[in-house]
């Protein structure tokens, strides 16, 4: 390694030995003891046994003595039909992925137009994009109870227009929680979308119609297809933090629209009493396997176009 | 043209002639401007009516009734400098800011360098746990902790719940967004500079300290404003790490009384923790554009600005 880096010229060997090591050390030691070690606490916790005196849950930090015990209750309430869990799990499915079909339903569009934009337009969008990032996900969910209350402007709005009579917007309306999730997130698939959009070669899309291509058939044959990986991206993005979310179903809905995050954070943190955190620590870790799925396929995907396209 | 002409050909209807601009293949995409400048209202206008509402005079949150600072200053028990849970609030989130600022972004700075020089095998392990943080759910990395510092992080039957627990998970949370932006800045510098300085006689640490990091500085500000701005906006870990009324963050107060509050402070709170963030970013941005622009081209820095958790 060193004998290659002085053929490369680097500068590395020239300082003392160690020295990038001992740099990085304390980030690699804060990493390793303040998240790979949590995260086998939620394993040990899951696998974990219960007090007899005190009924609580306790980690079993050596594999050879875990209990299945966590996972089983989860995996039991997650197949039976009537179990909380599986009611909970599949709300959950449900709102999430109408979230994520309403966003790119409207953030395809926005991305595209936003990839067209040139000069100052595009600047400005550009800028006004952003601003959504640098506001407080809780603040932007707390301006929609504002509006939505039964005083709300938007209630309002609707019985002077006559369109509409004023409804509880905040009752426990999943569709309430499934656009307070596509307010949400949409701007975090937005940009990675917009990144590919504005990658494709203009030439292909000239090209495809100049062959005679109508633009309906142009943007289905060529523009879709290209921008694939930005859709995926996005995607993924948007799915990990929704899968967890539990707040945006508490400020804009009551417990009947409850997602599995908020089965987590009772379990986990305000249940310490019996096998519950023992069982919310199973929770998690199926919570985190799905995550990772969605992540690894993200990534194969990611590596396949990226080859594929090296190839050509 | 004649007066039956004139009567002959009525006049298309709204509806009919809104139909007909919006489908006319001739002009420019109108249908895409509508819908993409009407997302961005949609966008950003329910928060900006949150701000306008927290200088409400009356105890509506959707009624207008006239401008004051009631909320923030001036109402004797329920403003934000006068209601001890909003004010305490306020001071939590700041604190764990400003110190997560202060713990993480100093470690942020030297794992970037030294992972950006430092090969082999162990390097690429390092780069992949670095990693991880940015791609794993805040919740399940949230639970992590809470079990970390319920059973294991402890001494005797004292826990560290409250600002000591927040704090440590906050800085796990800005180390990899910390090394993400210094890794950008260190690529475009590149390694000439400290060559030039070993050149003339720099022993290799000098060479760090005195050519690196000075060009650094800009990044390193922008670092310590973008680790303050996720540490202030940060919301599930400090409510699962948290022990009592005092380690109450903003957004912890905004989801415990956003529902059932009844007058505009808690719009108050939250247009602070607005101003707070939007400071501590647009600082990041304006320094990171001067120097992009100082040194002539580089790479966009509104793209390393955008922050792709909550």
């Amino acid at each position: 390694m060193a004998r290659r880096n002085r053929a490369e010229g680097g500068i590395e060997i020239l300082y003392p030995r160690g020295f990038w090591q001992t740099l990085a050390l304390p980030g690699v030691g804060w990493i390793l003891l303040l998240f790979v070690i949590p995260f086998y606490a939620i394993v040990a916790t899951a696998a974990g046994r219960l007090d007899p005196i005190f009924n609580t849950a306790i980690p079993e930090w050596n594999p050879l003595y875990w209990q299945p015990d966590g996972f089983v209750f989860v995996f039991e309430r997650l197949v039976n039909a009537e179990g909380v869990f599986r009611l909970v799990f599949m709300r959950t499915l449900g709102y999430v992925l109408s979230a994520v079909a309403l966003c790119i339903a409207l953030g395809y569009p926005v991305a595209y137009y936003m990839s067209r934009l040139s000069g100052r337009a595009r600047n400005i969008f550009l800028l006004l994009m952003i601003l959504p990032f640098w506001v407080s996900y809780l603040m932007r969910i707390f301006a929609w109870v504002n509006l939505l209350q039964e005083d709300g402007l938007v209630n309002r709005v609707l019985s002077v227009s006559g369109f509409m009579e004023p409804q509880n917007w905040l009752e426990g309306r999943a569709s309430t929680v499934v656009l307070g999730l596509v307010y949400g997130y949409v701007p975090f698939l937005i940009l990675p979308l917009f990144a590919a959009l504005e990658r494709i070669d203009k030439n292909l899309i000239e090209a495809a119609l100049d062959l005679g291509a109508t633009p309906a058939r142009t943007f289905l044959r060529v523009t879709l297809p290209l921008s694939k990986q930005g859709v995926l991206a996005g995607t993924a993005i948007i799915m990990l933090p929704m899968f967890g979310d539990f707040y945006t179903a508490g400020l804009l809905g009551t417990p009947k629209n409850a997602m599995i995050g908020s089965l987590i954070n009772f379990y986990v943190t305000q249940a310490p009493v019996g096998a519950a955190q023992s069982q919310g620590s199973a929770l998690v870790i199926v919570l985190a396997g799905i995550v990772s799925v969605l992540t690894i396929y993200y990534l194969f995907s990611t590596a396949r176009a990226t080859r594929e396209a090296t190839q050509r | 043209m004649s007066e039956a002409a004139l009567q002959v050909a009525p006049r298309p209807s709204v509806a009919l002639r809104m139909r007909g601009w919006l489908s006319n293949p001739w002009r420019k995409p109108r249908f895409l401007a509508v819908l993409s400048w009407g997302f961005l209202v949609w966008a950003i206008l329910p928060v900006v009516i949150a701000v306008v509402f927290s200088f409400n005079a009356g105890r509506s949150r959707s009624t207008w009734q006239g401008f004051s600072l009631r909320w923030y200053v001036t109402d004797p028990d329920l403003s934000v400098v006068n209601d001890p849970i909003l004010h305490t609030a306020v001071g939590q989130s700041v604190k764990l800011a400003a110190l997560t600022m202060l713990v993480g972004t100093p470690i942020g700075v030297a794992m970037a360098l030294g992972l950006a020089r430092w090969r082999g095998r162990a390097a690429t392990g390092a780069n992949f746990l670095m990693l991880l943080p940015l791609v794993t759910p805040e919740i399940v990395l949230a639970s992590g902790l809470f079990l970390a510092f319920a059973h294991l992080y402890k001494s005797g039957e004292t826990t560290f719940f409250g600002t000591p627990a927040q704090l440590l998970g906050h800085v796990t949370w800005s180390i990899p967004y910390v090394v993400v932006v210094m890794r950008g800045r260190l690529f475009g510098i590149g390694k000439e500079y400290e060559e030039a300085a070993m050149d003339l006689g720099a022993p290799p640490v000098a060479a760090l300290f005195r050519v690196l990091l000075p060009m650094l500085a800009p990044a390193i500000f922008a670092a310590f404003m973008i680790v303050f701005a996720l540490s202030i906006d940060d919301f599930i870990t400090s409510q699962f790490l948290f022990s009592d009324e005092g380690t109450i963050t903003i957004p912890m107060l905004i989801y415990g009384t956003g529902r059932t509050g009844e007058n505009p402070s808690m719009n108050a709170v939250a247009t602070v923790m607005l101003v707070l963030t939007l400071s501590a970013l647009g600082l990041a941005a304006l320094v990171m554009r001067a120097v992009a622009r100082r040194r002539g081209g580089g790479a966009p820095t509104t793209q390393k600005l955008v922050r792709f958790e909550i």
